[in-house]
């Protein structure tokens, strides 16, 4: 067990130097002039631009230039933001809180609604119910979610104006970030209506980013119960005449369990992404959209801090999803 | 894409059906694939949707980036306020809405095509060399693959366009790259699975060359779960490729592509909700009916899920 786990962590090393070079050459390496992306200075004198390429460190070879960001990125500099002149990683620790907030709620919609639908479809087997959740399911997960973010806002906020459009929470409240979470921040913060106003915010966002994950995990759900509820323990267990709730609750769904929390573990990635489009929708002050506004700058630095960060967090959760699943899952660690 | 080998004999043997022996494996695998009422849904919607691309600009009532300046934002032909003339409406500079999303037919199903046809040859090629050959050309290989698998994808792809330019052919070129690793890794755990079967020692022993073991011998065999991930594939190209269009990093206005389209509908979408609606279902209609196929093609061709 313990060398499993000791191997799986090292092969984690080689990945994390991939993932630095790629966050660190893409940009490097293809970008026309860094010189002129940083300084924004256009008509430059050569002499100036030699200047500059010296100040900025351009003018050493690449290898060192990788080396020294590697070593500001272990020491927690990550560069500082050509817009905004502040830290890259200041800047993350700010806006993390945002998307965190966002992706929890998300995933939150997900398990909830997606894992009973699994099941209950499992169990319906071929009923309407379950041709109607394996039908949905497939929407759900053919959906353009820039566009389902649309005809959200278009419906409830524009139609019925039930939902606020963008931004976390109205303009009228005001208070100090403590945690970074809107929701428990406008609670500490006690002023009437900041609550409802946060949640208000989140619906549609939620439900945005939320939709694939749920439509997935629903999907996932569904299959993992009908391989177990055709195991022989479980005919076993409904021949000796348990209550069939106690069969599908107790035997078929904890081992039914095991590939669905790696399919949530592993749609990390998956909200990652969906983030940059849903942040871009609503206006939601969080990472994703902050990789595209640094995008649209050409703002490298941030680009490249970005990427690195979000790559080693979905690495790092993959992993630790790998390693649980172990944990769960004996066989796993036999081969 | 479907004249294949079906590599499973033995559950053709278990499904016992008179149509696996009488019309081959193409015809069984048609059995199969039929029986999914979805799948042949999918199918008759993608068909109709590759007759729309080959015949829009005979069929389209107008050129989709002629511009009809006196009539904007004109709503559906039954609304109130419509023309019989622009039946799903105008957009903000008088294009006609029906022309534009026959026309974004033709973009997304070359995205995907283009696409799933890269990133399947790159993949597959890398796959077959990673599990023929294992020791270092497999751990380097297959290391990059993870290394590209551990970034979000559409992140990942939105940082190339970026550096690479934005625009529709670097942006197949960013999801061709990002969606490789699935084909590389598919295709690697099926040859280690067949490397060793008696069919390829033997042609070994005949005195078959690498080549030939690879590509002639083993690749055929590979075939089956190569072929529902390309289907998956070409459904999330058309998606991400419209999403870098939403976002202003794909195809750029006035090409009549449908992420495009919803990019340049966004501020409409309190004023003129069919300019917003109509690209966007087309595409979740288009990704809909590709996904029915692949799920159809999983079934038919997986031989675990065929018995259940």
């Amino acid at each position: 067990m313990l060398s499993f786990f000791l191997k799986r962590v090292a092969l984690v090393i080689p990945t994390l130097i991939g993932i630095s070079i790629i966050s660190f050459g893409l940009i490097r390496v293809l970008s026309v002039d860094p010189v002129q992306l940083l300084s924004g200075e256009h008509a430059m004198s050569p002499e100036r631009h030699a200047e500059l390429m010296h100040q900025f460190g351009f003018d050493r070879p690449i290898w060192v230039q990788y080396l020294s960001y590697v070593g500001g990125v272990l020491h927690g500099d990550f560069g500082v933001s050509i817009t905004t002149k502040t830290p890259v990683l200041t800047q993350f620790g700010t806006l993390f809180p945002a998307t965190l907030e966002l992706a929890l709620c998300a995933m939150l919609l997900a398990v909830v609604v997606g894992i009973p639908a699994g099941i209950f479809a499992a169990v319906k087997r071929g009923s309407w119910f379950d041709q109607l959740a394996t039908g949905t399911a497939l929407v759900g997960y053919s959906m353009p979610i820039f566009w389902w973010g649309l005809l959200l806002i278009i419906v409830f906020s524009g139609g019925l104006h039930w939902t606020p459009v963008s931004g976390r929470i109205d303009l009228q409240y005001f208070f100090k970030a403590r945690t970074g979470f809107m929701l428990i921040d406008s609670l500490l913060s006690g002023q009437k209506g900041a609550f409802q106003s946060a949640v208000s915010h989140l619906i549609l966002p939620s439900i945005v980013l939320g939709t694939i994950p749920l439509a997935v995990i629903a999907r996932q759900t569904r299959s993992a119960m009908l391989e177990v509820l055709g195991e022989d323990y479980v005919r076993t267990a409904r021949s000796k005449g348990l209550p069939p709730r106690r069969v599908v609750g107790l035997h078929a769904f904890r081992n039914a369990l095991i590939p669905v929390v790696t399919t949530i573990g592993l749609q990390v990635g998956m909200l990652m992404a969906g983030a940059v489009l849903t942040e871009s929708i609503f206006s939601w002050p969080g990472i994703g959209k902050w990789m595209i506004d640094a995008i649209g700058h050409r703002d490298y630095a941030v680009v490249q801090g970005g990427l690195l960060i979000i790559a080693t967090i979905v690495m790092a959760v993959n992993l630790v999803v790998d390693l649980l699943y172990a944990v769960i899952n004996p066989r796993v660690r036999a081969r | 894409m479907t004249d294949v080998q079906v590599p499973d004999a033995e559950s053709a043997e278990e499904v016992a059906l008179p149509a696996g022996g009488r019309f081959g494996p193409l015809g069984e695998l048609w059995h199969d694939f039929a029986r999914s009422r979805g799948a042949v849904l999918g199918l008759v919607v993608f068909l109709l949707l590759i007759l729309m691309a080959l015949l829009a600009p005979l069929v389209a009532p107008y050129d989709p980036t002629q511009q009809f300046q006196q009539n904007i934002l004109v709503p559906p032909a039954w609304l109130p306020g419509g023309m019989a003339a622009f039946p799903l409406g105008t957009d903000a500079v008088g294009h006609d809405m029906l022309s534009r999303i026959m026309h974004g037919a033709r973009y997304s199903l070359v995205i995907g095509f283009i696409v799933v046809t890269m990133s399947l040859v790159c993949g597959v090629v890398l796959g077959l060399l990673a599990g023929y050959f294992r020791g270092w050309v497999d751990v380097v290989v297959m290391r990059v693959m993870d290394i590209i698998l551990s970034f979000p994808s559409l992140l990942l792809a939105l940082v190339l366009v970026s550096v690479l330019g934005r625009g529709l052919f670097n942006a197949m070129i960013a999801i061709a790259l990002v969606l490789q690793p699935h084909f590389a890794r598919l295709t690697r755990a099926a040859v280690m699975a067949e490397k060793n079967r008696e069919y390829v020692i033997s042609a070994r022993v005949a005195g078959a060359g690498h080549l030939r073991l690879i590509f002639l011998t083993i690749l055929p065999n590979c075939l089956a779960p190569l072929i529902v991930q390309a289907t998956l594939s070409f459904s999330n190209a058309i998606l991400e490729a419209a999403a870098l269009g939403f976002l202003g990093l794909g195809a750029q206005p006035p090409t009549p592509e449908w992420g495009t389209m919803l990019a340049d509908a966004r501020d409409l979408i309190l004023r003129a909700w069919w300019v917003v609606t109509w690209p966007g279902l087309a595409i979740l209609i288009t990704v809909l009916a590709i996904n029915l196929m692949g799920d159809g093609l999983r079934d038919a061709l997986d031989p675990k899920l065929k018995r259940s």
